[in-house]
């Protein structure tokens, strides 16, 4: 028994919007950057399921793509957050704030 | 992949290769020292070289046509956006030449990112596809986000750093996204099949996603909120190279999903792209007013010529793709100029980004200050300059697809520009220089001042041969969709 592609597409929106939901209220670099995976991931979903639906092979092409994109994502925004933390010893987003006008 | 291929990427493949070597030979030269207290030429002429050779083979190359099965489009159209995101890599490599050396920021990361931002911006301008179009988004940001937080020892370049990567990621989640509710939409991600598509609802949902993406890299409203902090934070060379390439990029793309791919749906896209440009111009132009940081003030500036560039994206058609390409071209060179008459002060060592700074420059560089009244006066778009011809065309584009008030907005706002940047240009030619602001000399920045002078110019005096040229690849590009 397969579970029908509707669900699929809930889940890939509900955990989208619970990543989104991750980026708008956590103050931590560290678990926005999280949140901001967890939404990738969600895309991922979509695309698998949409290549299923359609027949066509390019969706779960397409996930490769966004695989290696969300890869090079977390090499430079880990060595960014390290460097922060070097310099102001927080990754709080709220306290990263000399930039104001 | 065949060689036709490959003969057409050959700009890409210059700059990407480039890129390599450069940051390879100066690892091998420094012996990985990050903070090198000597100016290394070799990658400053290194990464000059690729650009010029990137230029000729774009321009002189002359053979147009799809590449990797249509993923990649070689025309007219990529050629004048190759073209500007040449021109902004080659001034933004000059006018750095001066500065990486004095604040000891390492040259080879720094140019080897500055080619693959160009890189991305170029790929964007030939995407065929939605991938081609993610891809080349994600070489440009990432690029851009390394850039911004390269002064590892200044709290506010990492901070810089640090907002545009979170909100870059997030607004990159939004595009994917979107590209998957298009594909869920067509079956499709080439940009003519697409077009082809009959319209329904999660179509229009991923549209609608892909613009935010888009958006956010252009810097307009409501995405605009990371430029003034990222501008005012990342270190002077890199927010001039940002502020145009970022342009010509997410334009490029804008300009590719939506008056060409998507010419039959002007209808439905055309006004909500034209509130976006109204509400952009607006709030760029009156936060412009308050600004005293010079960095923010031309953010805020730049906020505004996104709206003005949106005004030809929402008209849609030939002639509003050619007028945002040829919006493009001068801004690149009075933007990059105006940043780089900044980089030739420096205040005790540091950047000099307070309007007060410029105070005395026509008694102390009297061609520099000349310079930059040229550049303020083409930004503003008073007769006479390229900025203002290129804003004619922009409201001229608008009024011909029956859009009065974005045209409307635009003239209105251009004379609350005025106020602001000829603040700017009166600063730099009154009063009595300030003791600790130095003016350097540099002939490479000089020679980076004089080529966009000569651009501001000649897109000014003779815009007929650029018109043109911008006008047929509009043409042959809205052919090659149909």
């Amino acid at each position: 028994m397969t579970v029908p592609a509707p669900y699929h597409l809930a889940l890939s929106a509900v955990l989208f919007t619970l990543g989104m939901v991750g980026v708008l209220v956590r103050r931590s670099a560290l678990v926005v950057f999280m949140s901001i995976e967890v939404m990738l991931n969600a895309v991922n979903l979509a695309f698998v399921t949409f290549a299923r639906l359609r027949g066509v092979v390019d969706g779960q092409l397409l996930v490769f793509f966004v695989l290696v994109v969300a890869a090079v994502e977390v090499v430079i925004g880990l060595a960014i957050i390290v460097d922060v933390f070097r310099a102001m010893e927080t990754v709080d987003v709220d306290d990263v704030d000399l930039l104001r006008g | 992949m065949s060689t036709a291929d490959l003969v057409l990427v050959g700009p890409e493949l210059v700059l990407t290769i480039a890129a390599v070597v450069v940051l390879l030979q100066d690892a091998w030269a420094t012996g990985g020292v990050l903070e090198p207290q000597t100016p290394r030429p070799a990658a400053v002429w290194g990464s000059l070289a690729a650009v010029g050779l990137a230029l000729v083979w774009d321009v002189g190359g002359r053979r147009w046509g799809p590449a990797f099965g249509g993923m990649y489009v070689r025309d007219q159209f990529t050629m004048i956006a190759d073209l500007a995101a040449l021109a902004a890599a080659g001034l933004g490599i000059l006018l750095s030449s001066a500065y990486l050396p004095r604040v000891r920021l390492p040259a080879g990361e720094y140019h080897a990112l500055l080619l693959l931002a160009t890189v991305g911006a170029m790929v964007m301008a030939a995407s065929g596809s939605l991938i081609t179009l993610f891809l080349g988004l994600e070489i440009l940001s990432f690029s851009l986000y390394v850039l911004a937080a390269i002064a590892r020892r200044s709290r506010r370049s990492l901070e810089a750093g640090l907002k545009y990567l979170l909100l870059g990621a997030f607004a990159t989640a939004f595009f994917a996204y979107g590209i998957a509710l298009i594909f869920g939409a067509t079956g499709s991600i080439d940009l003519r099949e697409i077009g082809a598509a009959r319209p329904s609802r999660l179509l229009g949902a991923g549209i609608a996603l892909l613009t935010v993406g888009l958006a956010f890299e252009g810097a307009l409203v409501p995405f605009h909120a990371w430029a003034p902090d990222v501008y005012e934070g990342a270190p002077l060379p890199v927010t001039a190279f940002m502020s145009v390439v970022a342009k010509v990029g997410a334009f490029a793309g804008l300009l590719r999903v939506f008056p060409l791919a998507l010419a039959h749906l002007a209808g439905v896209w055309g006004p909500m792209l034209a509130a976006i440009a109204v509400v952009t111009m607006i709030l760029g132009n009156l936060a412009a007013l308050f600004q005293t940081n010079l960095k923010r003030l031309l953010a805020y500036s730049g906020i505004a010529h996104a709206g003005y560039l949106m005004i030809g994206v929402a008209a849609g058609g030939p002639a509003g793709t050619w007028s945002v390409l040829f919006y493009l071209l001068v801004y690149v060179a009075m933007n990059l100029g105006a940043f780089g008459v900044l980089l030739l002060l420096a205040r005790q060592g540091m950047e000099a980004d307070r309007v007060e700074d410029l105070a005395g420059l026509s008694g102390r560089a009297p061609w520099a200050a000349a310079a930059l009244v040229l550049f303020l006066v083409s930004l503003a778009g008073l007769p006479l300059t390229a900025g203002f011809i290129a804003k004619l065309y922009l409201f001229r584009a608008a009024l011909g697809a029956h859009q009065p008030v974005p045209a409307l907005v635009g003239v209105l706002t251009s004379v609350v520009s005025v106020y602001y940047y000829l603040r700017v240009a009166s600063a730099a030619l009154s009063g009595g220089a300030p003791q600790a602001v130095a003016v350097l000399r540099n002939r490479l920045v000089g020679a980076a001042l004089v080529l966009a002078t000569a651009g501001v110019l000649w897109l000014g005096l003779f815009p007929a041969g650029f018109t043109a040229a911008v006008q047929q690849a509009a043409r042959q590009a809205a052919a090659a969709v149909r």
